[in-house]
């Protein structure tokens, strides 16, 4: 981040490394699956829209999950609904991020009890990267949560493991 | 036009036992009927002036509970003419069976359109059957659930698909 507001010298060359660039490509352009299953998901469009503008993270949603990098799992996930969101999580190309929000995905919510058809937390179907509490959870909380999984992604690797080399 | 007169009609028309009980006294008047009159009685309540019940309001499933063993289906009727005269229907039945399957009520379908899906939804969430309805599936639940959530008695299974159910 902050590279194309520099002046570049000697010819234009940088020296950096493999993990750097390519974690810096992936956490620069985070296209999601919107998944607006309940109104976490007029947040999650509230986010999207002009006066949160998460395109400026590059966050940009797409109609397909062939295309998208990320799942943004916004808000009550039935059983019903869960044979989707499995199939559809499969259908995304590596590497695949989640980010599960609001209550509902995160836990059942206020279904966790008595509500039969609610799944009792998304990370029962798919595996969750970032949780984002609340009912619904602000814009900023979840400008947050997506600022959080820039920082995972910012600190993986593709070398081997240390422990594995040696 | 008072709900006395109309059940009046519908014991000269379709005898005494038409009727089981009638709560007049109460906010939403209601007629106990006789389910095997449910929907002749229901044609008659439409077609016959000056009542033209021509419009289903809601169809809702009841559970009396496990001590009272009873099933029921209320039935909000209102007639437009009679600026939205409302009336109430209900029918009970037993909540076993003696062959297991679910308890049944004749399907008002062909009476009022609207019913199609307000008695799948009964069917889904309290388990009653309606007979001669044409199209008798699930419409909230996966097509592969157990049980019917709304019974009192209702214990929800453990996995769905491979999924936990319970917290």
């Amino acid at each position: 981040m902050g590279l194309f507001d520099k002046q570049f010298e000697s010819g234009g060359f940088i020296i950096t490394k493999v993990d750097d660039v390519l974690n810096w490509a992936r956490l620069s352009s985070l296209w999601p699956i919107g998944f607006g299953l309940a109104c976490c998901a007029i947040e999650m469009m509230a986010t999207m829209a002009s006066n949160y503008d998460l395109d400026r993270f590059g966050v940009f949603p797409r109609p397909s999950p062939r295309q998208s990098d990320m799942m943004l799992v916004a808000g009550t996930v039935t059983f019903k609904m869960a044979d989707r969101v499995r199939r559809l999580y499969e259908q995304m190309p590596e590497p695949r991020y989640v980010i599960s929000m609001g209550s509902c995905a995160n836990c059942g919510g206020p279904y966790w009890e008595h509500g039969y058809h609610v799944v009792k937390g998304v990370d029962r179907v798919i595996p969750v990267d970032v949780y984002v509490p609340g009912c619904p959870p602000r814009p900023e909380a979840l400008i947050g949560g997506i600022l959080k999984l820039q920082d995972k992604i910012r600190n993986e690797s593709l070398m081997v493991p240390k422990a594995l080399a040696d | 036009m008072t709900v006395q007169e109309i059940a009046d009609a519908i014991v000269a028309k379709f005898g005494e036992d038409a009727i089981i009980e009638r709560k007049l006294d109460i906010l939403q008047p209601a007629l106990y009927l006789n389910p095997a009159k449910l929907v002749d009685i229901c044609f008659f309540l439409r077609d016959t002036e000056p009542y033209y019940f021509d419009y289903l309001s809601c169809i809702s499933g009841v559970d009396y509970g496990v001590k009272e063993n009873m099933l029921g289906v209320v039935y909000h009727i209102a007639s437009l003419p009679n600026d939205g005269f409302m009336l109430t229907l209900h029918v009970k039945i037993p909540r076993n069976t003696e062959n297991g399957d679910l308890p049944s009520v004749p399907s008002v379908v062909n009476v009022w359109r609207a019913a199609d899906w307000l008695e799948r939804e009964t069917y889904d969430l309290v388990g009653i059957k309606f007979e001669n309805h044409p199209d008798l599936r699930r419409i909230l639940c996966p097509d592969d659930w157990e049980g019917h959530p709304l019974r009192k008695d209702y214990e929800v299974q453990d996995y769905y698909h491979g999924i936990k159910v319970k917290y």
